[in-house]
């Protein structure tokens, strides 16, 4: 029966060949597949793929280059947005982008992030914000909500001891030369759908060369906080967005 | 017609790379190489031929944005000091494992930890035999001269290519800031063209470019250690580089780099007015390392002595080189201090002559 279904009059979607038809290694219930996708599918909208070159960090999405059809190359930890620097300077007309974890950018590389955003380059950051270290299994990262138990705060994390999550997107939009500032989810067709109108926004404004645009997506990590997919993702809810509320932080005053 | 002018070796350095055709520079300010920056920033050689100049927030943003723009295929360059290449020594380490071509200058300053800001060649160890992780090579080239500060730019930038390698001029706070007569070589246009290799956005019909230095499988990363190794060969083989001198008749020898090598040839001149028979071999190429000239000089001389403005590091080089042949001491100055040429001349006397 499904032999008849298969006709290209009933084909209601595509993958983009901006993504590879490699396996993703991503955990099942994970928000990386989806944040891929969408960023994927803007650049095949805009027509881009020749012309765009993506930046890889250290983190569960270090081996993002075998997904994306574009050229990519792969950062050390935290310097996605230096190694994205240097890139935008030597082809001012290619459209550039990091895709990067919260212990990337917020730990290990707070200080390329700040400076390429202060600096207003011409790039866009895509912020994965789980509040977790996913890859190296579930350590504390600068995100790890207050209370939160990970392998690294076993009873919680103590922001006495251990410091408070940090809301790099809200400092990032105080920056001059940041030019628009969002944060969104991937986690129900609705959001998804909204992250994706804010990355191909923020793909346009770097063809006008207005400055750094930064997408955060809070995303969950069931395997790290020991959840089913759907747990988590409802968890991410009543936990992540109270914390990192979700919309336009920094829109262009045009 | 080339160009003669008088001019700081840190300024004749960054008016080179301007002349190689590089495309960008990054960099951060730290003494005594802050010159080389300065010039490029006042020459703005993006009006003269497009070559993008940024200082970056650290030496470890400078390194990566180099990581950056020679994955583009683009002739990219950072200069720095001691401490500041302690700091880039990770990305140092992509760029080798990556194999991405790339200029990176240390002007040496005596350490270790914050040490001082006077010259030094206590670097010696990281530049050749690693500083940064993982079993890789760097070309490392050792400038005496103005000229050769200008010159080994040029060349520099040819033998990464040549090998997609990171290539590291060790220079030091001398020959950085001293000025000297240099012939300046005519301006090379920069490259309109990138290596297939290189990250410049995904043409149809080719598979899109990825630059990395991560193999997840142990069987795949031993490969490239492999055919890192066989590279190393190969520049072995075809790239050492060094000078002689007074070496025909020589019964003892000097083994200098950069600027120890010019003090040593003060010693030696009054070693020969004494009518002590010594020559001096100067590696110009550290990696690779002139062990077919020092093995066959072995056979030659009583005695090797290596003059180094640091606590014996190229003396270990030069002892494998000859292999027991001979016998081969150091003597140094460190912390900032140079040598004089007495106390080589003494120190030759005392240790190998006498000893």
């Amino acid at each position: 029966m499904s032999e008849n279904l298969i006709k290209p009059e009933n084909l209601v979607y595509k993958k983009t060949e901006v993504l590879t038809d490699k396996v993703m290694h991503y955990c099942p219930g994970c928000g990386h597949g989806t944040a891929h996708r969408m960023l994927a599918e803007v650049i095949d909208e805009m027509g881009i793929q020749g012309e765009t070159i993506g930046v890889a960090p250290v983190g569960c999405s270090v081996l993002a280059y075998n997904y994306f059809a574009v050229d990519m190359t792969e950062a050390a930890h935290g310097r996605a947005p230096a190694v994205a620097t240097g890139i935008k300077r030597v082809f001012p007309e290619k459209f550039v982008f990091t895709y990067q974890g919260d212990g990337d950018l917020a730990a290990i590389g707070t200080a390329e992030t700040i400076h390429a955003c202060n600096r207003g380059e011409n790039i866009l950051i895509v912020f994965i914000n789980n509040g977790i270290y996913g890859m190296t299994g579930g350590q504390m990262a600068p995100t790890t909500l207050p209370g939160m138990k990970t392998s690294t705060s076993p009873r919680g994390r103590d922001v006495v001891t251990m410091g408070n999550p940090l809301k790099i997107t809200e400092l990032v939009a105080q920056l001059p030369g940041s030019y628009f500032v969002t944060r969104q989810a991937v986690h129900t067709p609705a959001n998804a759908r909204k992250a994706k109108r804010a990355l191909k926004k923020a793909m346009e404004y770097q063809k006008l060369n207005k400055g750094t645009c930064l997408v955060e997506i809070v995303s969950n990590c069931n395997s790290g906080w020991k959840m089913t997919p759907v747990q988590s993702n409802k968890w991410m809810e009543e936990n992540m967005f109270p914390f990192y509320p979700l919309g336009d932080i920094k829109v262009p005053q045009e | 017609m080339k160009e003669l002018r008088l001019m700081k070796g840190n300024e004749a350095l960054a008016e080179a790379a301007i002349r190689a055709g590089a495309d960008a520079y990054f960099g951060y300010p730290i003494t005594p190489q802050s010159e080389v920056i300065e010039y490029l920033m006042a020459e703005n050689p993006v009006e003269r031929t497009g070559m993008v100049v940024l200082q970056a927030e650290s030496e470890v943003a400078a390194i990566n944005m180099v990581y950056g723009a020679a994955g583009c295929g683009k002739k990219a360059m950072t200069s720095s000091s001691s401490p500041g290449i302690s700091l880039k020594m990770e990305g140092i380490s992509y760029l080798a494992g990556a194999e991405l071509p790339c200029l990176i200058v240390n002007v040496v300053r005596g350490g270790p930890g914050l040490g001082t800001i006077q010259p030094s060649q206590s670097d010696y160890f990281q530049a050749v035999k690693g500083g940064g992780h993982g079993d890789y090579k760097l070309i490392v080239l050792a400038p005496a001269t103005v000229q050769e500060s200008v010159d080994f730019v040029k060349l520099g930038f040819d033998l990464a290519f040549k090998y997609r390698n990171p290539v590291m001029i060790l220079s030091d706070g001398i020959i950085g800031q001293m000025m000297e007569k240099v012939e300046l070589f005519e301006q090379v246009p920069r490259a309109t063209e990138q290596p297939e290799w290189a990250t410049v956005g995904k043409k149809p019909g080719r598979d899109h470019v990825v630059v990395t230095s991560l193999q997840l499988q142990s069987e795949e990363q031993e490969k490239v250690n492999l055919r890192l190794q066989a590279k190393y060969r190969v520049i072995e083989k075809n790239e050492v580089r060094y000078e002689t001198y007074d070496c025909d008749d020589a019964e003892y020898l000097f083994a200098a780099f950069g600027s120890a090598a010019r003090i040593t040839r003060k010693a030696m001149e009054m070693a020969r007015a004494k009518g002590i028979k010594v020559g001096l071999i100067r590696p110009q190429t550290l990696f690779p390392f002139p062990v077919e000239a020092f093995n066959k000089m072995a056979d030659q001389v009583k005695g090797i002595l290596t003059v180094e403005m640091n606590a014996g590091q190229m003396v270990e080089d030069v002892r494998l080189a000859v292999n027991g042949k001979t016998k081969v001491e150091h003597f140094g100055r460190f912390g900032g201090m140079i040598p004089n040429p007495d106390e080589i001349l003494n120190a030759l006397e005392q240790k190998i002559i006498g000893g």
